[in-house]
């Protein structure tokens, strides 16, 4: 488990358009790195490169390489499919399944791969949703539907469904940005207890948010509309919040943007 | 220029809060009103057909809200009650026939129906000279034939939709939704004599009631195909990811997430297109060929259905006895077409994404 990914080189493109331009960057396992920058410098797309959900768009498609520990996600007979089993990935708006129950949603990775012993699952929900801090609010309901629960426990849901396959990365894709402060707390807290087991990679629009939670912080910006975003710094995040070696970082976070 | 400048520049727009408006019961009683003098000028001019006291009286009611309207509260509030007018006689005017044909079809179908109509066939039966007789071969033939129809046509337009949704991209899913728009516009006569010469003719076999459900499940597929093709739509986008975020593969997340989401909205759609093909006759009459007697074997020989069996009480027995039947094996259908669409709506309900805490 938790498994550090070296990327080198990388660019994406949708059709013609290139999104990100030559990335290279390490993330070390069992910490949090957070991507930050400006809407549209491409975190999301390079997020969604890390777990081959990229090229689930049409049209799209990735240069470059991404190593997961030793194995290229890119290189030839890669299963995208493997692929997503070992780096799961929470989105922006909460999405549980909207036909499940809370058991069901936490264990449909699993159910949907084959297993079927209900002891196994048993335990594992029991495990996910308490990895997820929401056993104590639905183990007496759940049978009730996913879609019941409060965005913040939606989101939380969806975390226990992603912790539930045991995937070696985590990537959460602004995880917190349809949430209200407590939730987000509630998965902030969560963050740091998830990363004792975990590789996490967050992209958040909220800066205190990147200097709460994560251990190594990424700015990520582009030169004008129309250009691909690139990676500016990458360095512990205390170092980026403090005293960054790039001026545009230091202008981003201290809001001199633009 | 300051901003008080621009306020006191505006013209004399009126900055009262309140103004005057009629009275609650006042639609009420125009439209009372105007019903009056409907039936009146409709009765003073021996106007024969009441279809045009209610014409009177819908045109006599729209004006009368506008100006009632106009004098008390003034013309944008005039416009707004004769929009709404507007509304609720074009309404009135889409109800009313589909209200007096089913009033009428059981008004008139009622006292056919009885244990021994739907119990017995026509076998035996001298039509034209006795009120004997029953549809209970028509019932059979029609239902075996639809569920024929339906298990032909419900898989393959269901697949069809899903590769047009989920996989289709370039110039194959263009024919196919072509193809697709095409087969809608068919003419049901077209779909039975496809099938009576591919069938019937060229391959040589006989009358049947499962060549009628071939060319009824011609008709049912664009039906079924466009309306699951609008239920996948819906399903958000966010589902498929979250389902391939998590290790599943694609052809799993159709069958598992994508089709359980939408599976209330294809159950409705395949219903309808169900309730669409039940009452086709045309088909029916070229390659079903219409029985006398109970044939409950779809494969073999000619059977009856309830639309065939409307047609020829009508035109061929033609007389008070032949009529009756019509009118009573009209009612089964509209019963049987009814029943099928509540069911769909149970369904509907019953499978539909549930939010409830």
């Amino acid at each position: 488990m938790a498994k550090r990914i070296d990327v080198s080189g990388l660019s994406a493109y949708y059709g013609s358009t290139r999104a990100i331009e030559d990335i290279s960057m390490t993330i070390e396992p069992r910490s949090v790195t957070a991507f930050i920058g400006p809407s549209g410098c491409g975190k999301s797309t390079f997020l969604r490169t890390l777990n081959r959900m990229h090229e689930v768009i049409p049209g799209a498609r990735v240069e470059g390489k991404v190593m997961l520990d030793d194995e290229n996600l890119y290189g030839a007979n890669v299963d995208p499919v493997a692929v997503r089993r070992s780096v799961g990935m929470v989105f922006q708006r909460p999405n549980p399944f909207p036909t499940m129950s809370i058991y069901d949603n936490v264990v449909a990775g699993l159910k949907l791969a084959g297993v079927k012993k209900k002891s196994v699952l048993d335990g594992v929900v029991e495990k996910s949703l308490q990895g997820a801090n929401l056993w104590n609010e639905v183990k007496d309901r759940l049978n009730k539907p996913g879609a019941g629960l409060s965005g913040g426990q939606q989101q939380r849901l969806c975390i226990a469904r992603a912790i539930a396959v045991e995937p070696e990365v985590l990537l959460m894709d602004e995880p917190c940005s349809a949430l209200d402060p407590i939730s987000t707390l509630a998965i902030e807290d969560l963050i740091g207890e998830l990363k004792s087991q975990f590789t996490i990679v967050i992209v958040t629009h909220n800066m205190q948010q990147a200097a709460r939670v994560s251990d190594r912080t990424a700015f990520f910006n582009l030169a004008g509309v129309g250009q691909p975003g690139k990676l500016i710094e990458l360095d512990d995040t205390q170092r980026i919040f403090s005293n960054p070696s790039v001026q545009a970082t230091e202008d981003y976070i201290s809001g001199r943007f633009g | 220029m300051t901003a008080i400048d621009t306020v006191a520049a505006a013209p004399q727009l009126s900055r009262r809060l309140t103004a005057a408006r009629l009275p609650r019961w006042a639609p009420a009683a125009i439209t009372v009103g105007s019903i009056a003098v409907g039936c009146a000028v409709g009765a003073v001019a021996g106007l024969e057909s009441h279809l045009q006291w209610g014409l009177i009286s819908a045109l006599v009611f729209l004006v009368a809200s506008y100006t009632a309207s106009a004098t008390v509260e003034g013309r944008r509030q005039a416009k707004d009650r004769f929009a709404t007018s507007l509304v609720w006689v074009a309404f009135i005017c889409a109800v009313v026939p589909l209200v007096s044909l089913t009033f009428y079809t059981v008004q008139q179908g009622l006292g056919a129906i009885s244990p021994e109509f739907l119990s017995h066939s026509m076998k035996g039966v001298v039509g034209t000279l006795s009120p004997d007789g029953g549809i209970y071969h028509a019932i059979i033939g029609t239902i075996e034939q639809v569920l024929l129809a339906t298990l032909i046509a419900a898989p393959i337009g269901l697949l069809t939709a899903v590769y047009l949704v989920e996989y289709g991209r370039g110039r194959l899913a263009k024919a196919v939704t072509f193809f697709v728009d095409v087969m809608t516009g068919i003419p049901s006569v077209v779909a039975g004599l496809f099938i009576l010469s591919l069938w019937n003719i060229l391959l040589g076999f006989e009358y049947s009631g499962f060549s009628g459900s071939l060319a009824l499940a011609i008709l049912m597929m664009p039906v079924v195909v466009r309306s699951t093709e609008e239920m996948l739509k819906l399903v958000p986008n966010e589902l498929r990811e979250a389902s391939y975020a998590l290790g599943v593969p694609r052809w799993k997340t159709i069958l598992r997430i994508v089709l359980p989401t939408a599976i209330g909205g294809i159950t409705t759609g395949v219903m309808l297109a169900v309730a669409r093909i039940t009452g086709e006759t045309a088909p029916v009459m070229m390659l079903v060929f219409g029985a006398d007697f109970i044939n409950s074997d779809p494969f073999n020989g000619p059977q009856q259905s309830l639309p065939l069996y409307i047609w020829q009480q009508y035109s061929q027995v033609n007389n008070e006895f032949g009529y009756s039947r019509a009118w009573g094996a009209a009612l089964v259908l509209i019963a049987f077409v009814m029943g099928l669409n509540l069911i769909a709506r149970g369904i509907a309900r019953w499978r539909s994404p549930k939010g409830g805490r």
